[in-house]
């Protein structure tokens, strides 16, 4: 094997408002032909500005320094305009997070995909035979008459694939993959990576996967580096990594991780009378149905987990259970209408607080609505957040600690029941985790009921009784978590779980088994 | 594109991403570093100060000097009317006039148009497109016809002109300011509001409302020199101030016939408004390139 990427001492800095923030400090990074090569590291590591130094794509305004950065034999640093985009175009390709918007909306999939083709010198006709080819090797079906759809009309999953289309349009000998999974679904995300190794073996690039979920990055990578502060931690094998991490900060990453083994919770007692029951639920959005006769029973202290897909109901539930859209059916709360029963806790901490109020008057203004009786004081030392946060505006805390006031914000009162929608998913893998024990913690204290949407199953595993399952607005399997992880009877539900531990892979077993 | 990739989706642990609205410091000092928000500054703090202090310099634009129509010369800075008064004394009081009717409109028109806008963008459904279809009907009438209707029945004191102004400037703002609600509507704090009970008066104050304001004080300020200009046009047409009074759109309209005999009775009172309406409007720009970033 010869060293088909030679990185030594990349150090990158942005500069900020007159100074430079350092975003990259004394990176080495050697990636063989044809080997899989993952960087692993949290937002704000530094992962994606080196795949950035790599294309030399950086923004204006940032300063790289490097004793070498040499892909496939150039000296990317010094290359000359001409030479760089000979080099962008024939020697790497790029995957990136989200392709709805790396693809131009306003052409079709074919004319992009064959724009890259006829870049490398094809001629129209030529082109148009290698698209159809391109977009069929990356499993799409029917290609001819998919090249004439518009991004908008395929889903994310097939949105990447035309990506990784274009990228390997050129056959280059590094492809980069930023995140290229991240916001699909786990089992399109297990068959996108499935995909690429396939693609690899056959075409024989080197690949180097970018992503902040390590137990990805393990299973579909050969070598690993861990990125902290821009700094790398270490770079072994994959199967090292999980099985004997040497760093203090990749052990914190591991052990992180939600695991697909251990115990579950047990149920709560189920002949107690339950705090909500919901009937034939139903609810369409001109013509679209998303919750099609949904029935529910919630317990006083339970945490009922919701999972599925992107746009099989999950939200929506959520949202009729915090009386925030009208639906047909019934809910009885066994709980009085005032104050406010059911509380939220979204997704997106950025979002959920209003950026112009300091934590201290979000919390006063919820603890007198939802009638409680504590202080912001207590409630901000009840969620684990340090005491100067309380006058502090929302973008001065860490996504974290927004997370913790949000939560925070939930548990002003005594809402007998809040609604978790995605609320790790914007977070990263370690700040994940003590926002579950917060979330845990929280309801053996008061004995709160979760109805906890996520796409995670890992996550919801770990924090739920019993756990729903949901496709296409209907609940498929209702069961107890370890029915659902164990011993699961509907067919997707099966998929759901193989999917999910297919990309997690149940990482010590399998490190032995290395 | 590159600079697009960079921007951290995720949050960040260690270093809270300052992805928050600039603050009012921040704001401030940017703002003070552009040189044409300085010198607008500037000239307008001097109409204001003018529009204020002009009598307490002994300065009368009123009374007849004795020189019909002389040019500028140290006596007569700017030379004297066709009736012998000083126009540097008629240019400077008549900056009390211009800086009444204009801004005073656009108080109007910023309170009515952003409540207006809170609710149709807050409420949406019917109230919104009874809002919207009307603001249609006012965009669509011409100005001067609409203005002079109002004179004609209400008459033209400053009063009633400003709430002319102000509801001709009006569903302009309200327009925009209800674009932005619904941009702050799709994101959950809102819906967080409401799920805790919070009643919807509080909700359009507390929550939405400081996050709107830097578009609201930017649509104020570029409303501002619109209302300037249309109220001396007002003017220039006899609706609004009537002689003997030093205002500049109506000197304009008085000594158009002397633009080649005595350019000095038209030419100030002209640079006067041009610098007026051309430092607001800057300053406007200024705001608005900062504020939105």
């Amino acid at each position: 094997m010869t060293g088909l990427v030679s990185v030594r001492g990349l150090t990158i800095d942005h500069r900020v408002d007159g100074g430079f923030r350092t975003a990259v400090q004394g990176v080495d990074l050697d990636i063989a032909e044809g080997e899989a090569h993952g960087l692993v590291g949290e937002s704000g590591s530094g992962k994606s500005t080196i795949a950035l130094a790599l294309t030399r794509y950086l923004p204006k305004g940032a300063r790289v320094h490097a004793g070498q950065l040499r892909v496939a034999g150039r000296d990317v640093l010094t290359l000359d305009a001409a030479s760089l985009r000979r080099y962008r175009r024939d020697d790497v390709g790029v995957v990136y997070q989200e392709p709805s918007r790396a693809l131009n909306p306003t052409a079709s999939v074919g004319a992009q995909v064959a724009e890259a083709h006829r870049l490398r010198g094809l001629p129209r006709p030529a082109a148009r035979e290698a698209t159809h080819d391109s977009l069929a090797e990356v499993g799409l079906p029917d290609p001819e008459r998919l090249a004439a759809r518009y991004p908008h009309e395929l889903s994310g999953g097939q949105q990447q694939r035309v990506m990784i289309a274009m990228a390997l349009a050129a056959r280059p000998r590094l492809l980069i993959l930023d995140e290229p999974t991240t916001g699909l679904d786990s089992q399109v995300q297990a068959e996108v990576l499935a995909l690429i190794g396939r693609l690899q073996q056959r075409l024989g690039f080197a690949s180097l996967l970018i992503s902040h979920d390590l137990p990805l990055v393990a299973a579909h990578s050969d070598r690993v580096g861990v990125l902290e502060h821009g700094r790398l931690l270490e770079t072994t094998s994959s199967a090292r990594l999980v099985a004997e991490p040497a760093h203090e900060y990749t052990r914190r990453l591991v052990s992180a991780i939600p695991a697909f083994d251990g115990a579950v919770r047990e149920p709560v007692d189920a002949a107690a009378p339950p705090l909500l029951v919901g009937t034939g639920l139903r609810k369409h959005y001109q013509g679209h149905v998303a919750l099609d006769g949904v029935d529910l029973r919630i317990g006083r202290g339970e945490t009922l987990g919701i999972v599925g897909e992107s746009g099989s109901g999950k939200t929506t539930l959520g949202r009729v259970m915090a009386g925030l859209t009208a639906y047909d059916g019934e809910i009885v709360l066994d709980a009085p209408v005032v104050p406010p029963p059911v509380q939220i806790v979204f997704q997106s901490p950025d979002a959920s607080l209003n950026p112009r109020r300091t934590v201290r008057q979000t919390l006063r203004r919820a603890i007198e609505l939802l009638h409680g009786d504590g202080t912001p004081e207590e409630l901000v030392a009840r969620t684990g957040l340090p005491v100067d946060a309380l006058d502090k505006l929302p973008h001065q805390l860490s996504g974290g600690q927004k997370q913790r006031v949000a939560i925070a914000r939930a548990f002003a009162g005594r809402s007998p029941l809040i609604v978790c929608d995605e609320p790790t998913s914007a977070l990263d893998v370690t700040v994940q985790a003590t926002v579950i024990d917060l979330l845990i913690d929280l309801q053996r204290r008061t004995g709160v009921s979760y109805l906890f949407i996520s796409h995670d199953l890992a996550v919801v595993r770990r924090i739920s009784h019993r756990v729903a399952v949901m496709q296409h607005g209907r609940l498929v399997e209702t069961a107890p978590a370890s029915d659902i992880f164990g011993a699961a009877r509907h067919p997707y539900t099966q998929s759901l779980v193989a999917a999910a531990r297919h990309g997690r892979r149940d990482l010590p077993a399998d490190a032995v088994a290395n | 594109m590159a600079a697009d990739v960079l921007v951290a989706e995720r949050v960040d642990l260690v270093a809270p991403v300052d992805a928050a609205p600039p603050r009012a410091g921040g704001a401030w000092a940017a703002l003070v570093r552009r040189p044409t928000f300085t010198v607008s500054a500037i000239v307008i703090v001097w109409w204001v100060f003018v529009a204020i202090a002009w009598r307490w310099f002994g300065l009368d634009p009123f009374g007849d000097t004795g020189a019909k129509l002389a040019p500028p010369s140290p006596e007569h800075w700017f030379g004297t009317d066709r009736i012998g008064r000083d126009v540097f004394a008629r240019v400077l009081a008549g900056a009390e006039s211009a800086l009444l009717i204009g801004p005073l409109g656009t108080l109007i028109a910023t309170v009515l148009g952003t409540a207006l806008g809170l609710v149709a963008g807050y409420r949406r459904g019917w109230v919104d497109q009874l809002f919207m279809r009307t603001f249609d009907v006012f965009l669509a009438l011409p100005t001067l016809i609409f203005l002079l209707v109002i004179v004609g029945a209400f008459g033209s004191s400053p009063l009633v002109l400003a709430a002319a102004i102000g509801v001709l400037f009006a569903p302009g703002i309200a327009r925009i300011i209800r674009a932005e609600v619904l941009v702050e509507m799709g994101k959950d704090y809102v819906t967080s509001a409401q799920v805790q009970g919070e009643r919807t008066r509080l909700i359009l104050a507390r929550e939405l409302l400081p996050n709107v304001w830097p578009q609201v004080a930017v649509q104020a300020a570029l409303s501002i020199g619109g209302a300037v200009f249309v109220a001396s046009s007002l003017s220039f047409l006899g609706l609004a101030a009537a002689p003997p009074s030093p205002d500049w759109g109506l000197a304009v309209n008085e000594n158009r016939a002397y633009l080649q005999g005595a350019w000095w009775t038209l030419v100030f009172p002209t640079l006067a408004i041009a610098s007026l309406v051309v430092s607001v409007n800057l300053v406007a720009d200024n705001l608005k390139e900062v504020l939105r970033g």
